[in-house]
C-alpha cells in the first residue's frame, strides 16, 4: 500500500488577563476582606442583580450606586452533576454545580456544591456558602455552598 | 419585510468525521452542491454570507480569510457572520436579508464547522462561558443544558424517561437521512437508557454526535425564481433574538427568546396556529430536552406541555406535525453548519426535494437555530406558495 500523509498536528497558546472592572473589583475586595456579599438595585424594574452591574440588561437602566449586602444563603433552582472530564477541564469531576437564588436577590449566581451527596442534592433545597479561609479575591473566595444548616 | 425572496438550491455534506478532505474542500463541497441542485454557477453569485462557529473549535482565527475562494468568493462581498450555535441560522438570514434590502439578486448562505479537527470540542466550548464568573465549573455545552434540562424536569415534573424517548425518535427518524451521522439500526428505548450518565440529567444517549460538516443556501430574488426553479422554498418570517445570561428572572426552561423568535416570524408569516398550520418543523435540538423545551418556545403548545405534546405522538414522522424527519442536531452536530440544516432541510421540504425524509405534501416548515447559553433563536419559515 503506497505511503499517506494525512494532517498535520499544532497547538495554539495563548495567554490572558481578564479586567474586572469597577463592580467586580469592589465585589472581590469585599469578599476577600469582609466575607460579604453585594447585589446592586435597577433604578427602573428595582430588581436586585448580583454581582453588581453598572447597567441592568432588560432594562438598559443604570444601576443605584448605592450597594445592598445580601445573604449568603438561598435556594437551589437548577443543579448538575458532571461525570464528564476532557482536557482543558478547570475542574476534575466528578463535582456538582447549580444556580443558586441568593435571598433578596432576583438573578441566579453559579457555583460548586460541596459537603453533600450527590443524590441528596435537590432542586429547590436551602443552601449557604462555605468560605474559603484563604481568599484572594475571586469567585472561589467562596468554596462551594452546602445543604443549609438547621 | 423588503422585497419577496426563495430560497432555489441547498447543498449539504455528510456529516461525519471527514478525514479525507480539508477544511476548504468541505466548504467547497456544500457550495458545488448547492449550485447543482439549482443550475447556476459561481458566476451567478453576486455575495457570500459566510458563516463559521468559534474560532476555538479548529485553532484558525479569521477562517474567512481562509475559504472565501472556497466558497467562489474570488472579487466578491464576503459576510462573515458568527453567533456560536445559531450561526448557520445568522448567515441564512443574513443571505437573505442581502437579497431582500435589494443590494442583491443571487447570494450564497454557507457555513460549517471540522469538529474533528480539535481534541475536544468541549475545550472550545469551555470558552464561551464568561471568563470571570461560569467558566470555573462548565463542561463545554453540556453542563449548561444539564441545569436547563433539569430545571424542566422539577418544575413540570418530568421522569427521566422523557428525554430518553425524544432521543430514540430523532435516532429513528435519521435512518432516512443521507446526511446524518448517528445511525444506529434497530435504536430503542433500552439502547439508549443504557448509556453512562455523563452529566446529569443527561445520558450520552441524550446528547449529540461531534461532526465536520458545511451547508449551503442560495437565495434569490422574486424576479429571478421562475428562471431558476420551479420548485423554490419562499421565505415567509425570519427572526433572531438574543438576550443575556443573567438578567432578572431568567428561567432556564422557559425560553422567552424562542418564543420572541416564533412570534415575530409567525406574524411575518401570517400563521396564527402553528400547531394546526406548519407541515414540518426542524429544531435545534443538541440535547435531547430541548426537543421538549423548544415545542414551547415556538407555541405549539403552553410552558410546561412539551412532554405531554410529545406523548401524542403528533411530532412524530406518523404525527400531524413531524418534527425533524432529519433527525435533528441528535444525529449530526457540526455546530457551525447545525443551524443552516436546520433551515436548509425546512426549505427542502416545502420544495419537496427531501427524499426518504420527506414529509407528503409538505407546504409550510420552520426550521430553528440554538446557541449561547440557551439565549440566542433564529428561525425561517418557508413555503411552497409565494
Amino acid at each position: 500500500m503506497s505511503e499517506i500523509i494525512k494532517s498535520v498536528k499544532r497547538t495554539n497558546y495563548v495567554p490572558y488577563r481578564w479586567v474586572y472592572g469597577r463592580d467586580l473589583s469592589r465585589f472581590f475586595l469585599e469578599t476577600k476582606n469582609h466575607k460579604k456579599l453585594y447585589g446592586v438595585r435597577c433604578t427602573k424594574c428595582k430588581k436586585v442583580l448580583v454581582p453588581p452591574v453598572e447597567v441592568c440588561g432588560v432594562c438598559f437602566a443604570p444601576t443605584d450606586k448605592q450597594w445592598i449586602p445580601v445573604s449568603d444563603h438561598g435556594v437551589l433552582n437548577t443543579y448538575t452533576v458532571v461525570n464528564l472530564s476532557f482536557p482543558g477541564q478547570p475542574t476534575n469531576p466528578p463535582y456538582a454545580y447549580g444556580l443558586v437564588q441568593l435571598d433578596g436577590t432576583d438573578n441566579l449566581f453559579s457555583h460548586l456544591l460541596g459537603e453533600v451527596k450527590f443524590e441528596k442534592i435537590k432542586p429547590n433545597m436551602r443552601v449557604q456558602a462555605v468560605w474559603n479561609p484563604e481568599p484572594k479575591g475571586d469567585l472561589f473566595d467562596i468554596k462551594y455552598f452546602k445543604p443549609e444548616e438547621k | 419585510m423588503g422585497r419577496r425572496v426563495a430560497v432555489v438550491g441547498v447543498g449539504m455534506t455528510e456529516n461525519k468525521s471527514h478525514w479525507d478532505c480539508s477544511m476548504p474542500a468541505l466548504y467547497r463541497l456544500a457550495v458545488t452542491r448547492a449550485l447543482a441542485d439549482c443550475g447556476l454557477t459561481h458566476r451567478d453569485i453576486q455575495a457570500i454570507s459566510f458563516g463559521h462557529s468559534p474560532e476555538y473549535f479548529e485553532g484558525i482565527n479569521h477562517p474567512e480569510k481562509w475559504l472565501a475562494e472556497a466558497c467562489g468568493g474570488y472579487l466578491k462581498p464576503v459576510f462573515r457572520i458568527h453567533t456560536g450555535g445559531t450561526v448557520g441560522g445568522s448567515a441564512a438570514i443574513g443571505g437573505y436579508y442581502l437579497v431582500a434590502s435589494g443590494m442583491f439578486d443571487v447570494v450564497m448562505a454557507v457555513s460549517g464547522n471540522k469538529l474533528n479537527e480539535t481534541a475536544s470540542a468541549q475545550i472550545g466550548l469551555g470558552t464561551v462561558y464568561d471568563p470571570i464568573i461560569g467558566r470555573q465549573f462548565n463542561t463545554g455545552a453540556p453542563s449548561a443544558v444539564a441545569l436547563q434540562s433539569l430545571r424542566y424536569m422539577s418544575k413540570y415534573g418530568y421522569d427521566e424517561d422523557y428525554g430518553i424517548r425524544a432521543a430514540v425518535q430523532n435516532r429513528q427518524n435519521a435512518m432516512n437521512n443521507p446526511y446524518a451521522q448517528l445511525k444506529i439500526p434497530g435504536y430503542n428505548f433500552e439502547m439508549a437508557k443504557s448509556t453512562p450518565m455523563l452529566c446529569y440529567p443527561l445520558r450520552l444517549a441524550d446528547m449529540c454526535p461531534t461532526s465536520d460538516a458545511a451547508c449551503a443556501m442560495i437565495f434569490v430574488a422574486e424576479d429571478r425564481v421562475k428562471k431558476i426553479t420551479d420548485r423554490p422554498a419562499w421565505v415567509k418570517g425570519t427572526a433572531a433574538v438574543s438576550a443575556g445570561v443573567y438578567y432578572a428572572d431568567r428561567d432556564w426552561a422557559v425560553p422567552i427568546e424562542l418564543r420572541k423568535a416564533a412570534e415575530i416570524a409567525y406574524k411575518q408569516a401570517g400563521i396564527k396556529d402553528p400547531l394546526k398550520e406548519l407541515d414540518v418543523i426542524e429544531l435545534y435540538n443538541a440535547f435531547s430536552w430541548q426537543e421538549l423545551v423548544w415545542y414551547e418556545g415556538i407555541k405549539l403548545c403552553d410552558w410546561g406541555e412539551g412532554g405531554r405534546l410529545f406523548d401524542k405522538g403528533i411530532t412524530a414522522m406518523t404525527g400531524s406535525l413531524p418534527s425533524n424527519p432529519s433527525g435533528g442536531v441528535l444525529c449530526a452536530n457540526s455546530i457551525g453548519a447545525a443551524a443552516m440544516f436546520r433551515k436548509a432541510e425546512a426549505a427542502l421540504q416545502v420544495m419537496g426535494k427531501a427524499g426518504a425524509r420527506q414529509v407528503q405534501g409538505a407546504k409550510l416548515s420552520l426550521g430553528h437555530g440554538w446557541g449561547g447559553a440557551i439565549q440566542f433563536h433564529t428561525i425561517m419559515i418557508f413555503g411552497s406558495e409565494k
